[in-house]
């Protein structure tokens, strides 16, 4: 049973505190969370080494700017920090890590995360021209409800996995009643009883697992069903492929701010993807008529074929549409039966392989001898 | 029969297994169905499922990949990376509702004239039946 660490602060001071002690006893050399833009201009992840500048962290701010888990890819790509590093990270950010360390696109060396049971991110443009304040303040009076907190993200909302397995320090925020007055750690392994030694609090052992938690299971499982059939009828046939790609404008925002998407080069900004006249040509020769430029439709199946299997749910790409296509959903919901299919769970295990680069020699027995 | 339509089906063959079966199936003046046009790659693991998607988004009415039966791939494994694309690319356009069942994949021998014969009759018919492809007319692709 894990123990719990209570701070007598409210969850944000208590959480500020808790990272100030880490960087003061020196147990880490750095923490990455988000922080304040001067001027209240929004809100950046940002890597933290002096302990004053804890004062502008918002280490539990219902924003996602953009994937922790790709940009601690982008930090770890080429080599680890080489004493331990916080990182301040939501479930999925997390999941998304994990993701990428299997195509070799990071290292969990010298990392300790800290995370949160979380009740999901309000979409980006809720913070621009914004009063942080007054976001952050109807969160949490929603959090306390124990509901699906309404305005957040679609893939927020029918999130299951909103308790990170493999964070090492869990905050806890869902269903918690006196956040003003409260600051909830669970110690999750090793790691996050080691680093929390030493830091003033009351303790406990008290198991994860909570009614709360499993009556807002239930609910986000009911609302991922509900939103999952309607998109199911929207989603038949070219036909729905095209009502609800057809306005893409192919900007490939989703692409750019998705995690799983790390190629330097994506195949569909390549020249061999780019449209030679020969195959207008050919286009006009069959049909009289095409889209120009094309080759929209390709580009989501192929991303469908090229990332589903690794989809994480976070939501960035419907965040980051300029046109408002639940891009999410879609691929959330193309990603889960890809993921049964290989009985494949994304981001929850960094020792399970990624399921394209293996092969059982039984398995799919009846394909391919009819 | 559907109103005399000939369909467009494309066919990926390994070289070393279903190509040369196919070849054993022309030699042996078998029946093919012309609406097959048969494109080879050297093993079916070299078929990316871009291909298959890019096929039906041009307007084939069905896709048929065919390789050496698991175990006998001259490459060793290809065949079974084949396979498993091959479940990816069912998944999905059985979620998207896009007809799975106008993609097919086949284990077909270098000796099995007579079975490449067979399932590509079948296949075409099966395709013929079904119709030409609802993305064939589609301009916004």
């Amino acid at each position: 049973m894990p123990q719990l660490l209570k701070i007598s602060k409210s969850v944000d001071e208590g959480t500020k505190a808790f990272l100030e002690f880490l960087l003061k006893e020196k147990k880490v050399c750095g923490v990455i969370t988000l922080r304040k833009i001067h001027g209240d201009q929004g809100i950046g992840y940002s890597l933290i080494t002096r302990p004053d500048d804890l004062e502008e962290a918002l280490p539990l701010f219902p924003l996602m700017p953009a994937n922790g888990g790709k940009i601690l890819s982008r930090l770890t790509l080429r080599g680890s920090p080489k004493e331990p590093v916080a990182a301040v990270m939501k479930p999925c950010e997390m999941r998304a890590f994990i993701e990428l360390i299997k195509r070799k696109q990071g290292s969990l060396d010298n990392f300790v995360f800290i995370s949160q049971t979380c009740p999901g991110v309000y979409p980006i443009e809720m913070s621009s021209g914004g009063d942080l304040e007054t976001l952050a303040s109807r969160y949490r009076e929603n959090i306390q409800l124990g509901e699906n907190i309404p305005e957040t993200r679609s893939a927020c909302r029918t999130c299951l996995h909103f308790t990170p397995p493999n964070a090492d320090i869990i905050v806890s925020l869902i269903a918690e009643k006196d956040l003003d007055k409260s600051c909830s750690l669970f110690l999750n392994s090793k790691k996050g009883e080691a680093l929390a030694d030493g830091m003033a609090g009351e303790r406990r052992e008290q198991t994860l697992d909570s009614p709360e938690l499993r009556l807002l299971h239930n609910k986000k499982k009911e609302e991922r069903k509900k939103l999952f059939d309607e998109m199911g009828t929207e989603m038949r046939g070219i036909e729905g492929l095209i009502r609800l790609f057809g306005k893409c404008i192919g900007c490939h925002g989703c692409s750019y701010v998705c995690p799983l998407c790390y190629c330097d080069l994506c195949f569909f900004d390549s020249k061999p993807n780019e449209s030679r006249p020969i195959s207008y040509q050919g286009d006009l020769e069959r049909k009289g008529a095409t889209r120009i430029p094309s080759g929209t439709i390709f580009y989501h199946l192929g991303r469908l074929a090229h990332m589903s299997v690794s989809c994480i749910g976070c939501g960035m790409c419907t965040d980051v549409c300029p046109v408002d296509i639940p891009v999410s959903t879609i691929f959330s919901r193309v990603g889960e039966s890809v993921q049964k299919i290989f009985d494949y769970r994304p981001g929850m295990d960094v020792e399970e392989v990624l399921p394209f680069a293996v092969y059982k020699e039984e398995e799919f027995q009846e394909i391919g001898e009819q | 029969m559907n109103n005399g339509f000939e369909p467009n089906i494309i066919g990926f063959l390994c070289n070393w297994c279903a190509y040369t079966g196919a070849d054993l199936a022309g030699v042996a003046r078998m029946k093919v169905p012309s609406s097959l046009r048969v494109i080879r790659v050297m093993c079916s693991g070299r078929i990316d499922p871009l291909f298959v998607i890019k096929a039906f988004l041009k307007g084939a009415d069905g896709v048929m990949m065919m390789g050496c039966h698991p175990g006998d791939c001259h490459y060793q494994k290809g065949n079974f990376s084949a396979r498993r694309r091959f479940m990816l690319l069912r998944t999905i356009l059985d979620n998207l509702a896009l007809e799975p069942e106008r993609l097919g994949l086949w284990w077909v021998s270098a000796s099995e004239g007579q079975r490449y014969s067979r399932v590509a009759e079948e296949f075409a018919n099966k395709i013929k039946n079904l119709g030409p492809s609802p993305v064939r007319g589609e301009i916004f692709l």
